[in-house]
């Protein structure tokens, strides 16, 4: 168990080396620690990926169902994201009803996919306002060693984009599924960017250490057009405008670079 | 139940008036009322345009359940839930997904604000009841619980103002209302400490350009210095009062 005491005494090591511009464990204030890939690894789900980005590491699959739609968007699919901090992932993630951070997590991971219209909604309905397509993505963390955001929302796009859709045809009202897949609709490959403030410097990647000293954290997800479609501040701490809009610049940039690791070509 | 209502064709018409009547750059009428609370060591009330939210403090008192306190400072606890009659359809009022979200990011927001550190082992707990919401809820309650703590005599560094801005219709606009923030491009609420230029509450979704971002932030920055303003001005009024009661 990580005690908070030794946090305390490594408090000031790990500030007073991000004000030389150096980190803990040797990485540039702007670097990532490194990034595993592995989509497919689930083959009962529709569509999975593991990310490990250092020590952390999550696992997202994903599942398609039918279902009614909402009734304000009947010709729509639905999309459902959560999270699950599982016990096994960190000696602070207790069994039980979802925590607030798990919250959060599946909150800001969804909004990404939401907002950037990742998945192709319009696509996904069968019989408008009876029966859509329900996409569930769900995001299970296995260990817990910081920046749970940006390992989530990648490990997300990447099951997206490895998601088979079924292939069915309505037969006098009767929805039946047909052999064979089709990849899931996409239009979009958004990235979230989480950088943590440690003494007014932004570090982007932090690790779970650096977590626990941080004053606040930004995470921003920009899609491959360079918008912006998801932002969310945390942590006790500000920013100031400054700050935010430098994070946003080093997103963008950190982006485009995790992009090309889960998109190909 | 939800009555169907015609979707606006335009939201924002030729003349650049919106739905309600507003500029591009204007906040909604806000009445702010303070310590409306009997039982509460500190309340306040805000109507913002249609939003009715009420916020009360409780605190500093012993932090229960005991392991939850904190050696060195206060535990902020804060619960953001709206009223089962507060939106067209019924909202259930076990906390939603969003309600619990949206307690973190606002207590994040007031924190930085608190002298926490002055009252080490206790808690202080802020309830935001939402009666009526029209959009903008989170920022009216951010708006609304500051001042709550501020009458609780709670020491702060400055009260949080907060508000929105947004794209509708390719504009910007500023404290997008229900309609406009549904029907529209991209919703920006940001809470804001204008004398230390400290963001505390800033989320989006949407889709904005960076340059666009950058207008919308400034633009919510000047809507928070003017709630800002009124929040001072009621907080006073508020003291002023109590001054000429006692003197008579």
């Amino acid at each position: 168990m990580k005690s908070p005491i030794m946090i305390r005494v490594k408090q000031k090591q790990i500030a007073e080396l991000v004000s030389l511009g150096k980190r803990l464990d040797g990485r540039e204030l702007t670097d990532y620690r490194e990034i595993q890939l592995e989509v497919g690894v689930v083959g009962r789900a529709e569509g999975s990926a593991r990310v490990r980005i250092g020590k952390t590491e999550v696992l997202v699959g994903t599942k398609i169902a039918l279902g009614a739609p909402f009734p304000d968007l009947p010709d729509r699919g639905v999309l459902t994201v959560t999270a699950e901090l599982t016990p096994l992932a960190s000696p602070t993630f207790e069994p039980g009803p979802p925590s607030e951070d798990a919250i959060e997590l599946a909150r800001v991971v969804d909004r990404g996919i939401r907002e950037s219209k990742l998945i192709a909604l319009e696509k996904l309905c069968v019989d408008p306002g009876k029966n859509v397509f329900i996409v569930f993505v769900d995001i299970y963390v296995l260990n817990h060693d910081g920046n749970l955001i940006d390992a989530s929302a990648l490990a997300a796009l990447a099951a997206l984009l490895n998601t088979k859709m079924f292939k069915y045809v309505v037969k006098e009202g009767e929805i039946k599924v047909k052999p064979g897949y089709t990849p899931l609709p996409v239009k979009n490959h958004p990235v979230a960017v989480t950088l943590a403030k440690i003494n007014d410097k932004l570090i982007v990647d932090p690790w779970l250490e650096e977590e626990q000293v941080m004053d606040a954290r930004i995470t921003i997800t920009t899609d491959k057009d360079g918008n912006i479609c998801a932002m969310q501040k945390s942590g006790y701490g500000y920013f100031t405008m400054q700050q935010v809009l430098e994070a946003v610049k080093i997103a963008k940039e950190k982006a485009e670079e995790l992009r090309k690791l889960v998109v190909k070509g | 139940m939800k009555v169907p209502k015609k979707k606006p064709k335009k939201l924002i018409d030729e003349k650049d008036v919106r739905l309600d009547g507003r500029g591009l750059n204007e906040l909604r009428p806000i009445k702010i009322e303070i310590g409306v609370l009997d039982n509460a060591d500190g309340s306040a009330y805000i109507e913002q345009g249609k939003n009715k939210i009420l916020a009360g403090v409780y605190g500093p008192k012993e932090a229960h359940p005991k392991h939850l306190s904190i050696p060195d400072r206060a535990r902020l606890r804060c619960r953001y839930h709206m009223a089962p009659f507060s939106v067209d359809e019924r909202k259930s009022p076990v906390p939603s997904r969003r309600e619990r979200e949206l307690s973190k990011v606002i207590r994040q927001a007031l924190e930085p604000a608190v002298f926490v550190e002055y009252y080490p082992r206790t808690s202080i707990d802020i309830f935001i009841e939402i009666l009526q919401a029209d959009g903008g809820t989170r920022c009216a309650a951010i708006t609304v619980a500051s001042l709550a703590l501020a009458d609780a005599g709670i020491p702060m560094r400055s009260l949080v103002a907060a508000c929105a801005a947004g794209k509708i219709d390719g504009r910007l606009v500023l404290d997008l209302m229900d309609t406009e923030d549904k029907e529209g491009e991209a919703d920006v609420p940001l809470a804001w400490m204008p004398n230390s230029n400290a963001i505390t509450l800033l989320q989006m979704d949407g889709s904005l350009t960076i340059e666009e971002f950058e207008q919308a932030v400034n633009m919510a920055m000047e809507g928070c210095k003017k709630i800002h303003e009124l929040q001072k001005e009621t907080l006073k009024a508020k003291y002023v009062a109590v001054k000429e009661e006692v003197e008579e």
